[in-house]
């Protein structure tokens, strides 16, 4: 059993490939460590209760509330947040695609909205338009821009099956 | 929040160590105690972060399902075996929360959520769940999302979980250890009542831990449902949901079992009105009869009130959802 | 100086903000940072209405990290005077001004503020602080002020009061053949926004501030930031690049804006002040309110006369008020109207301007009550709209400018299928689920407000625009690009919007529809200005192949001004820039509202909202399967975007329709759902298809660019619609929104 007699506690996080040595109080979320100790914004909060959905990362490629989750009880993992999707400049096909369907106007739920569809599509559980809806819930988006984000979701998992398809 | 200790114990035996301590609070998904904890309603002196412990398997061993306390809620949604042999199971995991909540809340977090109850949320008002002897706020408040069944003078808050009224009706068990020792608590038994206690969501003991759930084989086949009524058609709290599970043979019911949520302080079942359903015909008429005998008792609180006959509706039709083999699509929000 | 081809405005344009908001690189007004910065973490009252009778401190000032805790007793310097708390869009009263005293005017004021190093500090100490209060009676309950309405005697700048009334309403209703007359309810929305409210407040060195804010106006929360506490206007610069939605949250400045910069005046240090989403729920809402609505017609379905009567709620210590009634005697003609509008107090914060204020709920009743009398006449729902259609404003008096709302009708009601609509209720089934159908009416103020812009042309040919304007999601960032673009001929990525800094050319606050109209007109004639500037340069300059030419006579393009007639005789504008030895170049465009045109026309946006409901009836669940939004805005910008406009405001027409409602313990005076999980707004799940339509609507009066405005039209008439769609489906007519299940199962059925 790990005892912690101080009130930091080592943990070590790999977040977007970098790995990160840290020390850190029991009480700090994921969130908080995110946008304010380690300056990635991206990642939003927007009820801090896991009822928005705003704050959406991938933990160990699985997505997550992370204003629900304590730092330190991540110890070890792999995060991915919205500043880590794009590979090299070259913007994430979800990304391109919510760009292309103008699946956002204030952009503040936009990053969990498309952490989330990363999610989604690695889940491989979603294969219809109200499959996408259903499974897209957990992610509120005020602006209204539902109908686009839905537009864009099925815009890549279209050109994935047909990516597929050809391949087979 | 307030300042704590925190241990992350990679056995069993030292969880339940360190859960001795009787302000310790188990943190596993963190979707409900975390968020508790930044109302001021949990204040825990030491979280136990249980992690680590080995209780992350997902067992089918002949007809049986064994579920480790920290299998995640979409793990055991989308696991293949339950898909196929537990589908109400997995229906009433999916129609709870979000994905991504159900990445992170564990089987056993499931059962100990607490209740939505505004008040038991806000520590400004009175609530005898959040602090004893403090009265009951919801009684003549807020209540539209409040108890119909079961409820007492000192709290009428309601049980939010979907998958515990799936689980009420499949009969699971509830695998607990602690400092006693392991022992298994059958499901009605393990969520209870308020009474004059509404401190107590379920009959675990100090220090005790849940380790896993077992379910035995469903006996139903297709005849079964898991219906959700909420406020809006995802990512809401249900006002009523019904899991229903029908044995039929040569056109009659051999056996039946029903549960509600969102109507008590527990998942509610009325085994007395399901043996009341043997030998009848599978139609609405019977249907509509049952669900009158299983709210023969419910009260309303005033806002509360359409429950009952919202209720009343759900069941008979979950029944004849049942009956049909035409389980609720819980993305395609259709209502057969 | 015309340009050859104009490739951007009109056309469908992804926001040029797009890849800074997809990768997480918009920075929000929370997520700018400086070393050394504190965080504030706001502590809220628990009572609706009294006193502070002691605060203890002493277990919150121990914990590790915390700097200081202000309250009423220790406020930093702030204006005594009353009138120096009003900032550009306050409604008449006494502003609220945060620990001005130990008295308690809501529940959910803020009674204190806690700074400390880290964010966990700040919110951990809150939590320690213990309150003693000494309450006095209160009451949240509209019903029971209802009988202490009153006129507001001071009247809300830029909010019409009620026309007074027009022929004779109350006999025309008596003596008409067919009349309904109908109680309504709307209850209290909030906001909510996804972005919680925050303002990071930059200390920099002999105290000049940089304040990020969540604001719809940099320069509204500038005036207030240097009114409050005293500060020269150079020493305070507020910056809103991107923020979260608004939806009128963000017009007057909230309470957080006044602590981050207390907190940082007090410390001489940063500081970050958030909100907490159950905080929101305490900034202002839409009002609670009751309407009664009574119609008469003729046989014909022809408007005799038309009653609309409204109390809605404000604070104690503001008349907030908004333009509730008023559409019911401009949206169709009748010679008979009556309108009131009345407030009563209640214990709450004041309301706030939330999108479409006014219209959004009073034409939701007037809407629902004129469907009604349809089907007390027989009449198409639709039809019953057309045979009472406007010619003019008959409030005013005035020419419209333009009203496309005949095509509004035409085109959704062709896209929707209405044709094939069987007008008795309950007559439309899919399955197991009534099907039904409803239509609506909208309608809003198309506003020009004074606006300036600058327009500056770098030495390489490129330019920028710049003007105050906030972009909430609106589209601002990329229309203001596109009309820049369009001026000179210019590809999007050469030129450079500036908004969202109250350093900037003078705007409006971002609200009433009017930031597309008056800003991108201020940019179109800083472009223009800028343009006559150049030639003059190019035509004066030595050996200039350009110097017998007059304006009209050259174009622009590839950054290059030419004769039309003789595109080789032509100058770069670098050359032009270098030979008059400029580095850049800039002109100044301003806008202001055409009075002498004011007297005799005024500008709406019209649309025609149609709705499709399945209604499962034994368990009261709704579907919004599909929604047809056909609007008359005048010029569209950038249809893309325009669009979302649109699908944004239909979505929360839905969640006004069926979720959206605060729910107050009046006991208690506390909105007990104050958080996302409780407050339902719309999810994916309730939102299935929303088709936009815009028709075509010439329009040269409205603004100088042609456009009108999208903001709140999408939201007006969607929640009627949606109603009128459930009676359709269920002959149940709920008059009390949100219609929740409850509502359904409860409604008595159609007798």
């Amino acid at each position: 059993m790990d005892q912690f007699a101080s009130s930091r506690i080592p943990i070590s996080l790999t977040v977007n490939g970098q790995r990160h040595q840290l020390a850190i109080e029991p009480w700090v979320t994921l969130l908080d460590l995110l946008r304010e100790r380690l300056s990635l914004t991206g990642a939003k909060k927007g009820c801090d209760q896991g009822q928005c959905g705003a704050c959406t990362v991938l933990i160990d490629g699985q997505r997550i509330n992370s204003c629900l989750q304590l730092a330190v009880t991540r110890d070890g993992a792999e995060i991915t947040t919205i500043e880590g999707l794009a590979d090299d400049g070259q913007l994430h096909p979800l990304q391109a695609s919510f760009i292309k369907h103008d699946a956002f106007q204030c952009g503040y739920c936009t990053p969990g909205q498309i952490c989330s569809a990363a999610g989604l599509l690695a889940e491989g559980h979603t294969h219809s338009r109200a499959e996408i809806r259903e499974h897209m819930s957990g992610n509120l988006c005020r602006c209204g821009a539902y109908t686009n984000i839905a537009d864009a979701i099925e815009d890549v998992m279209q050109s994935r099956a047909a990516m597929k398809e050809a391949a087979e | 929040m307030n300042r704590y200790d925190y241990v992350r114990p990679d056995t069993v035996a030292d969880a339940i160590t360190a859960l001795a301590n009787p302000d310790a609070r188990a943190l596993a998904g963190g979707t409900n105690l975390v968020d508790l904890m930044k109302y001021d309603v949990a204040r825990p002196a030491l979280v136990v972060d249980i992690n680590r412990l080995p209780l992350k398997s997902i067992e089918v061993s002949g007809d049986k399902l064994r579920v480790g306390a920290l299998v995640s809620n979409s793990d055991l949604a989308w696991h293949p075996d339950v898909q196929a042999r537990w589908p109400l199971l997995a229906s009433a995991i999916l129609a709870g929360a979000s994905p991504q909540l159900r990445n992170a809340a564990t089987t056993g977090g499931n059962l100990l959520q607490r209740t939505r109850c505004y008040y038991f949320y806000d520590p400004s008002t009175a609530c005898n769940k959040r602090a004893p002897g403090s009265g009951c706020s919801a009684i003549g408040g807020v209540n539209r999302i409040h108890a119909i069944l079961g409820a007492s003078s000192a709290c009428i808050a309601v049980h939010p979980s979907d998958m515990c009224v799936a689980l009420a009706v499949l009969g699971a068990t509830v695998e607990v250890e602690g400092p006693q020792g392991q022992r298994e608590i059958p499901f009605a038994e393990f969520h209870r009542l308020p009474g004059d206690m509404p401190e107590r969501d379920n009959t675990l003991q100090q220090g005790e831990l849940i380790t896993a759930v077992a379910i035995p084989a469903p006996q139903f086949g297709s005849h079964f449902t898991y219906l959700k009524l909420r406020d809006r058609l995802s990512y809401a709290f249900a006002l009523v949901s019904v899991a229903a599970a029908l044995q039929i043979e040569n056109g009659t019911i051999k056996d039946a079992r029903i549960a509600l949520g969102g109507v008590a302080h527990k998942p509610w079942r009325d085994v007395e009105a399901e043996q009341s359903l043997r030998g009848q015909a599978p139609e609405p008429r019977v249907f509509e009869a049952v669900a009158q005998l299983i709210l023969r008792d419910a009260k309303g609180q005033g806002e509360n009130d359409f429950k009952i006959e919202l209720a009343t509706r759900a069941i008979a039709r979950a029944l004849a959802q049942a009956a049909a083999g035409m389980p609720q699509n819980q993305s395609d929000k259709v209502i057969q | 100086m015309s340009v050859i081809e104009q490739l951007h405005v009109g056309r469908p344009t992804s926001r040029v903000d797009g890849r800074l908001k997809v990768t997480g690189k918009a920075q929000y007004a929370a997520e700018y940072s400086t070393n050394g910065m504190l965080y504030g973490y706001i502590v809220s009252s628990t009572i609706a209405a009294g006193h502070i009778s002691s605060m203890d401190l002493t277990a919150a000032r121990r914990m590790p990290g915390v700097v200081e805790i202000f309250t009423h007793e220790n406020r930093g310097k702030a204006a005594w005077l009353d009138r120096k708390w009003r900032d550009d869009v306050a409604p008449p009263g006494h502003p609220f001004r945060p620990l001005h005293s130990d008295r308690i005017l809501f529940d959910g004021q803020p009674v204190a503020l806690v700074v400390a190093e880290t964010f966990e500090a700040a919110r951990d100490a809150a939590s320690l602080i213990a309150i003693a209060y000494e309450a006095d009676p209160h009451c949240t309950e509209l019903a029971r002020k209802r009988n202490e309405a009153y006129v507001p005697p001071e009247k809300r700048s830029g909010i019409p009061p009620p026309p007074d009334p027009r022929g004779a309403a109350e006999q025309a209703y008596a003596d008409a053949p067919v009349k309904i007359s109908r109680d309504y309810r709307i209850n209290p929305e909030h906001h909510n926004p996804m972005e919680m409210f925050g303002s990071t407040c930059v200390y920099e060195q002999g105290g000049k501030l940089t304040i990020y804010d969540k604001t719809q106006g940099s320069q509204n929360a500038q005036g207030y930031v240097t009114s409050v506490f005293g500060l020269s206007g150079d020493d305070v610069r507020v910056v809103n690049h991107y923020v979260g939605g608004a939806f009128g949250s963000g017009l007057r400045p909230q309470h957080q804006l006044f602590f981050a910069v207390m907190a940082s005046l007090e410390l001489e240090r940063s500081v970050r002040v958030t909100m907490t989403r159950k905080q929101m729920f305490h900034i202002g809402y839409r009002p609670d309110n009751y309407q009664t609505v009574s119609l008469a017609a003729d046989r014909d379905g022809r408007l005799q006369s038309i009653m609309h009567d409204a109390v809605a709620a404000t604070s104690h210590y503001e008349d907030y008020q908004e333009a509730v009634v008023n559409w019911s005697g401009l949206m169709y003609h009748c010679d008979n109207v009556k309108l009131t509008y009345q407030l009563a107090k209640l214990n709450t914060a004041t309301p706030c301007d939330m999108r479409a204020p006014g219209a959004a709920i009073g034409v939701t009743a007037m809407e629902c009550a004129l469907d009604e009398l349809a089907y007390e006449l027989g009449i198409d729902p639709l039809e019953m709209r057309r045979i009472n259609f406007a010619q003019k404003d008959e409030n005013t008096n005035k020419e419209f400018t333009s009203k496309a709302l005949m095509e509004c009708y035409r085109a959704g009601a062709a896209a929707f299928g209405w044709e094939r609509r069987a007008q008795q209720p309950r007559a439309m089934r899919d399955g197991r689920q009534l099907v039904g159908w409803g239509v609506s009416t909208g309608i809003w103020d198309a506003f020009l407000q004074k606006a300036q812009a600058s327009a500056t042309l770098k030495q390489d040919g490129t330019l920028e625009v710049a003007t105050a304007a906030s972009d909430i999601g609106t589209g601002t960032w990329t229309i203001l690009t596109q009309i820049g673009a369009d001026a000179f001929g210019l590809p999007l990525e050469d030129v450079q919007a500036r908004i969202g800094d109250s350093s900037l050319p003078m705007s409006p606050v971002e609200g009433g529809s009017w930031t597309a109209a008056s800003n991108g007109s201020a940019v179109q004639a800083a472009c223009d200005a800028l343009k006559q500037s150049l030639f003059k340069l190019a035509t004066k300059m030595a050996n200039s192949p350009l110097a017998d030419a007059s304006f009209d006579d050259v174009a622009l393009e590839g950054r290059r001004i030419f004769r039309k007639d003789d595109p080789a005789r032509g100058l770069a504008i670098s050359e032009i820039m270098h030979a008059a030895g400029l580095s850049e170049l800039t002109e100044q465009g301003k806008v202001s509202p055409s009075l002498i045109q004011m007297m005799n026309y005024i500008s709406y946006t019209h649309s025609a909202v149609f709705a499709e409901v399945q209604v499962d009836e034994d368990l009261g669940v709704v579907r919004v399967t599909r929604v047809v939004c056909a609007a008359a805005a005048g010029r569209i910008l950038n249809p893309k975007t325009a669009r979302s406009q649109i699908l944004g405001g239909v979505v929360m027409g839905i969640g006004m329709a069926l979720h959206e409602e605060g729910m107050t313990d009046h006991r208690l005076g506390k909105i007990m759902n104050a958080n996302f999980a409780e407050y339902h707004i719309p999810a994916h799940a309730d939102v299935e298809d929303i088709e936009v339509i815009f028709v075509d609507e010439q329009d040269d009066k409205v603004s100088p660019i042609g456009v009108k405005g999208l903001g709140e039209i999408g939201i007006v008439g969607t929640a009627a619609a949606v109603a009128n769609a459930i009676f359709h489906a269920t002959g149940k007519r709920v008059r009390d929104f949100p219609i929740t299940i409850d509502k359904i199962l409860t409604a008595p059925p159609l007798s």
